[in-house]
């Protein structure tokens, strides 16, 4: 016979969801980031590694890659960061129509991303068989355009969640909140690989 | 009896026993039947599995080692050729390391853990379940492989230009590249799991000052599997480019480095080691305590020991690349860093001692296993200490020396206290006894069949007898102690044997267990045994580190989580406040289904690199489903007065 529970202390007026450190949402997402920023930091590392081993970089005949594409590739990421803020906020304050808006606008931006990045690849003046070089800077754009990829899958699939019956759960704005913290990691991530791939080379 | 009000939706002091009983297993089963069996999301059940599988795995590399044991017994023997030995060495350490280590040590804790923090179940339970079939499906792929004459052959660490497009051809590289990728994704996955678990999901009260020290061993493995893993893949990933659509990462000739592949590898693949390990020590620091009748000695001190391994673990990968020419300054650096990390380990040993002496011990078979422990893993360990000097790792580098120093602390550092906590926590998971005879006698069998076939080659090596060479001539003077290695091998193989006809008797007819049958003093002696689908009734509440010594049969629990729907309580990481009860999400069939899409895009790769576009669209779709809310209609809360 099992002794009776002593009782000390009840969970019952706890939230049912929270927001940052507090949703085990935002824990996942930092786990994932610190997969994620760990391959980009051993590719950064196999980039400077694969740069030890030669003379020039890039190594002759090759000349660096064209700026236009990657500059303004930047650009726009970085401005995206202003409707990315806006959502997050809105989620966090249950604005149901704003965070359906703009989830339309980042779905946009994601798309002129991709197409400028297509640009990016054509602009390279390398390929990725060509030697070490191209193909260690292949590998940084690919890595990362994965990751614009994903995120804009992810960004299309909770933009039609969010204009669905399941939009006004509370649950659905902790993840258009993570999203967008997802969406800082993913460009902060693109600022040194911007540097290695289109200025060190001018540099070094 | 009181009639019960049917709207009351939370367990409390009017809500308990049998109708809580039945309203929470309501809530928590998964369908009967094949689909409902495979869409499981109960941490218990794939902790099993994982554990199943991985024994099976042990199992199969057992068998080539013994084949191995077989070969080498005499020299010039023409049992296996060449090729074929290649395969097999390849197959046993690839296996033993991304197949049984590391998934064991982790499907261990899958089980233990939530029920040792005190709560219903992991986070992230589908993710969970996409672990261990990712994990299924990569070991799968590497042993069809195998049978189908295209295991990898070029070593478990498969060093370029050996195992680049000019010197294997053909795709057994490539199997073991994804093998690679299929076992990372998994590993990452259960590691973030397991990480958010454990910080997270603690029982009120259960400060990171009081937790359990396998799970302060298990958080310090998931972060270490965090930062280590991604440098393998990324490492394997490489390789398979460089293979199937003609990078240059590890070609010298166009300005790649085949030392690139060296140095990512064990950039992981030193963290790996203790990734093995650190989960044995917190196995060990369980079961002193328990059959020593006391706390582990110096509390403070091991937690900060297995940090501070996990840390110093990242800073001595290059001792494995000694013998490739490394600068004067490099040389002293990991030298220091190898002797370093020894220290804390040390503590450990020390504070187990300690334990020990202090306690009232019991020598019950984990026990043994522990004691075995001890032992084989100082030996292991002092000549760790021996090849971290560089002259003495130049003269013994691929020698049989390093076979024996690594099995010494892979099989006694983490097999012998693997087989303790299985059967310390059998009786938990099963409800049954071991038996205590035959586990001493599969004890004692192994303890001795191990050292008979891993000492002699301390000195087989030393005598200049290189590894993965599939035969050796006669007059070389290494014959006599190869047989005693051979002899050793099947013995060991008998004991492991004995193990599991002890495991299948005590399963089928061994002694019931109660709720604790070993008087230990963790939350997973709290609940029955087996537990119920939702491991506790009403939470467990903690004030000290071992709560059941301390509290007795009136463990304190909280309440108020819901009974009509899954629930988990979330509390804050330090001081583990209660903070939100979050859902726990519900079974479904479309962690295996994404699995099943990400497994065929991958093995689909390994062929052409348009896979990865073509898969990409039933993987999006699976992954889709899967997180697509699908069942909003969950009653609302009832009311709090």
């Amino acid at each position: 016979m099992t002794p009776a529970p002593r009782f000390t202390g009840d969970l019952a007026h706890l939230p049912t969801h929270g927001f940052g450190h507090r949703s085990l949402t935002w824990w996942g997402i930092i786990g994932f980031m610190l997969i994620e920023g760990g391959f980009f930091a051993l590719t950064i590392a196999a980039y400077f590694y694969l740069m030890s081993q030669e003379h020039s970089w890039p190594p002759p005949p090759f000349r660096p890659p064209n700026l236009i594409a990657g500059t303004l590739f930047t650009l726009v990421i970085l401005l995206s960061e202003l409707p990315n803020t806006v959502i997050k906020r809105a989620a966090e304050q249950g604005r149901l129509r704003e965070v359906r808006k703009l989830m339309l606008v980042m779905v946009g931006i994601g798309l002129v991303l991709l197409v400028i990045r297509g640009f990016e690849f054509n602009s390279l003046n390398v390929l990725w068989y060509d030697n070490a070089y191209g193909s260690i800077v292949w590998a940084l754009l690919v890595l990362h355009t994965t990751h614009i990829l994903t995120d804009w899958g992810d960004t299309v699939v909770l933009g039609g969640l969010m204009h669905t019956r399941h939009g006004i759960e509370a649950r659905r704005f902790i993840d258009v909140s993570e999203n967008s913290l997802y969406w800082r990691f993913v460009w902060l991530a693109w600022l040194p690989i911007y540097f290695l791939i289109y200025w060190l080379p001018r540099l070094a | 009896m009181t009639e019960l009000d049917p709207d009351l939706a939370r367990d409390g002091p009017e809500l308990t026993g049998v109708e809580l009983d039945r309203r929470l297993t309501a809530a928590w089963r998964r369908q009967p039947g094949l689909i409902g069996w495979l869409s499981t999301t109960d941490h218990k059940e794939i902790g099993k599995r994982y554990i199943v599988t991985a024994f099976v795995f042990l199992a199969l590399a057992g068998v080539l080692g013994l084949v191995m044991r077989a070969q080498l017994a005499r020299p010039e023997s023409g049992l296996i050729t060449a090729d074929r030995y290649n395969q097999i060495f390849t197959m046993h350490g690839t296996t033993m390391m991304f197949l049984f280590a590391v998934p064991v040590m982790e499907a261990m804790a899958i089980y233990v853990i939530p029920l040792m923090l005190g709560t219903r179940n992991m986070t992230f339970a589908r993710l969970n379940a996409f672990s261990y079939w990712m994990y299924l499906f990569g070991g799968t792929m590497l042993w069809v492989a195998f049978v189908l004459n295209t295991g990898p052959d070029a070593g478990w660490f498969s060093y370029t230009p050996l195992s680049g497009p000019e010197y294997a051809p053909g795709k057994r590289v490539d199997i073991w590249a994804q093998m690679i990728t299929f076992t990372e994704v998994s590993g990452l996955a259960a590691a973030v799991v397991m990480a958010t678990t454990i910080l997270k999901q603690r029982a009120p009260g259960m400060t990171l000052a009081k937790m359990p020290i396998f799970a302060w061993s298990m958080l310090v493995v998931a972060l270490m599997i965090i930062f280590a893993l991604p440098a393998v893949a990324l490492d394997s990933g490489m390789l398979l480019s460089d293979r199937l659509v003609g990078t240059h990462f590890f070609n010298p000739y166009e300005g790649g480095d085949a030392l690139l592949w060296q140095h990512l590898f064990w950039f992981f693949g030193h963290p790996e080691v203790y990734i093995i390990f650190l989960p044995a020590t917190g196995f060990i620091s369980e079961l002193v305590a328990t059959f020593s009748r006391r706390p582990v000695f110096a509390y403070p001190a091991v937690v900060v020991s297995l940090c501070a391994t996990g840390l110093l673990a990242f800073g001595l990968w290059v001792h494995h690349m000694f013998a490739t020419g490394l600068p004067r300054l490099g040389f002293a650096f990991y030298t220091a860093a190898s002797l370093t990390v020894s220290i804390p380990t040390g503590v450990q040993i020390f504070c187990w001692i300690a334990t020990i002496w202090l306690g009232r011990p019991q020598f019950r078979v984990p026990m043994l296993w522990v004691i075995g422990f001890i032992v084989t893993f100082v030996i292991g360990g002092l000549t760790g200490v021996m090849l971290a000097s560089v002259p003495l790792d130049l003269q013994l580098h691929d020698t049989y020396f390093v076979v024996a120093h690594f099995h010494y602390v892979l099989i006694g550092g983490a097999v012998f206290p693997l087989l303790g906590a299985v059967t310390y926590w059998f009786p938990k998971a099963t409800g049954r006894m071991m038996s205590e005879a035959l586990g001493k006698l599969s004890f004692a069998v192994t303890f001795v069949g191990f050292h008979l076939t891993f000492f002699p080659m301390h000195i087989t090596g030393m005598m200049g007898m290189p590894r993965r060479v599939y035969t050796y001539p006669a007059g070389m003077g290494w014959g006599t102690l190869n047989m005693i290695s051979s002899i050793g091998a099947a013995i060991l193989a008998f004991g492991v044997l004995l193990f599991v006809i002890n495991i299948i008797l005590s399963f089928r007819a061994g002694r019931v267990a109660g709720a604790n049958p070993w008087e230990a003093a963790g939350l997973e002696w709290a609940t029955t045994s087996p537990p119920p689908v939702y491991n506790f009734p009403h939470l467990p509440a903690v004030a000290s580190r071992t709560p059941l010594w301390d509290e007795g049969e009136g463990l304190p629990v909280t309440t108020g989580l819901r009974v009509d729907d899954r629930e988990l309580l979330s509390v804050t990481i330090i001081d583990a406040i209660p903070s939100v009860r979050e859902p726990s999400p519900k079974p479904t069939i479309w962690p295996l289904l994404s699995a099943i899409a990400i497994g065929v895009t991958f093995v689909w790769s390994i062929f052409t690199p348009w896979a990865l576009v073509f898969g990409l669209v039933p993987s999006a779709i699976a992954l889709t489903i899967w997180f697509w809310p699908k069942n909003p209609d969950v009653p609302p809360e009832p009311e709090i007065d």
